[in-house]
């Protein structure tokens, strides 16, 4: 018997009782920080535009590919071909623009944060100065829409790896900004993208320089708070020839009864023998049972293989949002270069989810993977929408995907939308895909062996579920399942 | 007192009668063999004695270990040691047999007041239990059931009944679908477990098991109603006669 593989995945799997522990709350991290704002009024014109610039400080060419952008998403339509339904957003009615006060004065160590907003954290599991001491990762977290901590800077610093906020980004390295900003993600490449583009406030930057591996994960938190600010996050990450890095991306958000719109946007761009592992566990408010609320989630996440060797891996656990849009994509321009997608997407109660990936293979002997699970329960519409492209460029391109659907309960949905486009001869496309609903019999099983209805559920669902979750990194593993856990509270029974 | 007091039991499946009486009395230690013909209620009653919901019992009592067992959810008749070896287990794909049995393992201890085994220890336990089953080692890292032949099964049921150690252990036709060589290993690795403190209700309907698992009884269900009972001896006379006229004794 392998033990230490056992041993691994029981660490991974704590014990099934985190759905028991989890019972019958309320969403857990549904609370509200006081922390007073500086907000703009909501609305959106190029004096918006202009002032967010000017907050931020920006360099005049910052300022200009905002109004582009902006000056384009006048002219274009929100996208209706998606399988969701909600009523018209009011872009007029949101505000674009929220900073926690002390933004004037940045704190210059954990000591100058605001305890709030520590304390904020605390209640989120997330001890930053357990996390500096214990953890090994560096934290840039994300209130609202202003960095308030990065951790870990200057040991990175000493590799040359930059990390921190995408404000800072812009006044220390502009020439990187400028160089990388919309390569992958065009401003005007969606409705959702542009509107990011031209009032986005602020995200992450990193850039890995040549050759070096990045030695920790780089993880950041995101966070709404301030009622009725949208969030407009933009991250930028590039690993230069033969880097390597491993980048995680959570998020919780306090209890609202308004919906809220969340429109991110991620590039990353990966040059010759680079790697880029990109892994997210989004728990943006969901709602209530009632389908009151929750975060209205339009992300466009895209990543470039623009070097020979190249990879890019997409890991998403999605348990939250009322609505969720979106489709973390690989160009696989380098010959040779890898794309991944893997993702478990949950819908309960009134939640809706269309995501899934594109994979654009341009370069020779370029591969993709795609693993998708979706899991519906209550009344839950999930929705896989995956396209793979292989130009007439890509010889040998090979991919493979696997779709598979699970339903608890009858009055959930699941549907899929595999896109597949072939230009050459020499390529192969693989596609699997399944529909299961969870058993009677099955948890009649486990019930019969001691386990608890919801302890079964989770088991079940975490089984169906691993092989996404084994490309998490082990802590984020954890998260995702309590994520989980918590998400499908009441599915059952 | 004994373990198990089946009293006047009477259940429907979807409105329709199954069971129409059993009386049952059955004590630690002892293996009490229900033989009968196909539909006559053996695996519905092995089934409401697990307490599955698809069954509804419409009068009668049973006492399990002093309390009123239809008043208990299944987990919970499990935690107080009933053990049912399925007649088709049910394949969970991505769990591994090992998690698994962990989980219901420490689910059991939770109920007993004890604490949580912790992996080492549970290790421990199961190459002990496994050397008593013969288990292909490889079994245990694989999802549960998922893939399993029909005899790897079987085994890894009574695998988990080693692990577990119920107090009362139901084996319904855990001889179906087993070849001879099968066969023999499960019943060895059912008679290591038999003991003192242990019951055990084997459900099957041919008396081929009962070479193997010799019973102290042999009860004959037919039509809802337990129509003969004795001693082992009673297995082997329906080897002889078939259960023809039998099922005319209980009309």
């Amino acid at each position: 018997m392998d033990e230490h593989r056992f041993l691994e995945e029981n660490r991974v799997s704590t014990s099934a009782n985190t759905i028991e522990t989890f019972a019958n709350q309320e969403y857990k991290w549904g609370f509200v920080t006081e922390i007073d704002a500086d907000t703009v009024p909501p609305g959106l014109n190029e004096d918006v535009i202009r002032l967010i610039s000017k907050k931020k400080n920006e360099p005049a060419f910052m300022l200009e590919w905002r109004l582009k952008a902006y000056r384009h998403w006048l002219t274009m339509t929100e996208p209706t071909w998606a399988n969701i339904h909600y009523p018209p957003i009011d872009y007029q009615a949101t505000s674009y623009y929220a900073a926690p006060k002390s933004n004037a004065d940045r704190p210059k160590s954990l000591d100058d944060v605001d305890p709030e907003l520590l304390r904020t954290y605390e209640k989120l599991g997330i001890p930053l100065q357990e996390r500096e001491l214990l953890a090994g990762v560096a934290v840039d977290a994300v209130f609202d829409s202003v960095s308030v901590a990065t951790t870990f800077k200057e040991k990175l610093g000493e590799l040359g790896i930059i990390f921190g906020s995408f404000s800072e980004a812009v006044q220390e390295h502009p020439d990187l900004i400028k160089k990388y900003l919309g390569t992958v993600v065009p401003s005007t490449d969606n409705f959702f993208a542009a509107l990011n583009s031209a009032v986005f406030t602020d995200g992450s930057f990193c850039y890995v320089p040549k050759g070096v591996r990045c030695p920790m994960e780089l993880s950041t938190y995101f966070r709404i708070n301030a009622k009725n600010t949208g969030q407009f996050e933009r991250t930028l990450i590039i690993a230069d020839e033969g880097a390597y890095v491993s980048y995680l991306e959570g998020c919780t958000a306090p209890m609202r009864d308004t919906n809220q719109l969340h429109a991110a946007v991620v590039e990353l761009v990966a040059l010759d023998n680079a790697q880029i592992k990109y892994s997210t566990v989004q728990n943006w408010y969901p709602g209530d049972k009632e389908g009151r609320g929750g975060i209205y989630n339009f992300v466009t996440k895209r990543g470039a293989c623009r070097g020979v060797n190249s990879k890019i891996s997409w890991t998403q656990v999605e348990t939250g949002s009322a609505i969720t849009w979106k489709y973390p994509s690989c160009l696989l321009i380098g010959d040779n270069s890898v794309g991944e997608f893997y993702s478990v997407a949950l819908t309960n109660h009134y939640q809706q989810a269309d995501t899934g990936t594109k994979m654009v293979h341009i370069g020779k002997n370029t591969r993709s993977t795609i693993v998708s699970k979706g899991i519906s329960a209550g009344r839950g519409q999930n929705t896989y929408r995956g396209s793979v492209k292989i130009l007439k460029s890509a010889a040998h391109a090979r991919n493979y995907s696997q779709c598979d659907s699970m339903l608890l309960g009858d009055k959930c949905g699941a549907h899929t939308f595999p896109y597949l486009e072939v230009k050459n001869t020499s390529s192969q496309v693989e596609h699997e895909a399944s529909t299961s609903k969870i058993g009677e019999d099955q948890i009649f099983y486990c019930r019969q062996r001691g386990i608890s209805t919801e302890d079964a559920v989770s088991m079940i669902v975490h089984g169906f579920c691993k092989e996404v979750f084994r490309e998490l990194p082990m802590e984020f593993a954890v998260e995702a399942q309590k994520l989980l856990g918590v998400s499908l509270e009441g599915s059952v029974g | 007192m004994s373990l198990l007091e089946i009293k006047n039991l009477h259940a429907n499946v979807a409105g329709r009668e199954i069971l129409k009486g059993i009386d049952l009395s059955i004590n630690a230690g002892e293996v009490h063999a229900i033989m009968g013909p196909n539909g006559s209620g053996k695996s519905t009653l092995a089934q409401v004695l697990s307490g599955r919901d698809l069954y509804q019992v419409t009068a009668g009592e049973v006492v399990y270990g002093g309390k009123d067992l239809l008043e208990m959810s299944p987990e919970d008749r499990a935690r107080e040691g009933i053990f049912m070896a399925f007649q088709y287990p049910v394949e969970i794909p991505g769990v591994s047999n090992l998690y698994f049995l962990k989980a219901a393992l420490n689910a059991i201890r939770k109920h007993q007041g004890l604490s949580d085994l912790d992996a080492m220890d549970f290790l421990a336990i199961v190459k002990e239990r496994m050397a008593l089953m013969e288990m292909d080692q490889s079994l245990l890292n694989r999802a549960v059931n998922t893939g399993f032949s029909g005899g790897e099964k079987k085994r890894n049921e009574i695998f988990q009944m080693a692990v577990l150690e119920p107090k009362l252990a139901i084996l319904d036709e855990t001889d179906s679908g087993l070849d001879i060589d099968a066969l023999k290993i499960v019943a060895a690795g059912v008679n290591a477990l038999r003991s003192p403190a242990r019951a055990m209700i084997v459900v099957t309907h041919y008396q081929r098991l009962l070479n193997y698992i010799v019973p102290d009884y042999v009860h004959v269900l037919a039509e809802g109603r337990i129509v003969k009972s004795g001693g082992k001896e009673l297995a082997l006379e329906l080897e002889e006669s078939g259960y023809v006229g039998l099922e005319g004794e209980a009309a």
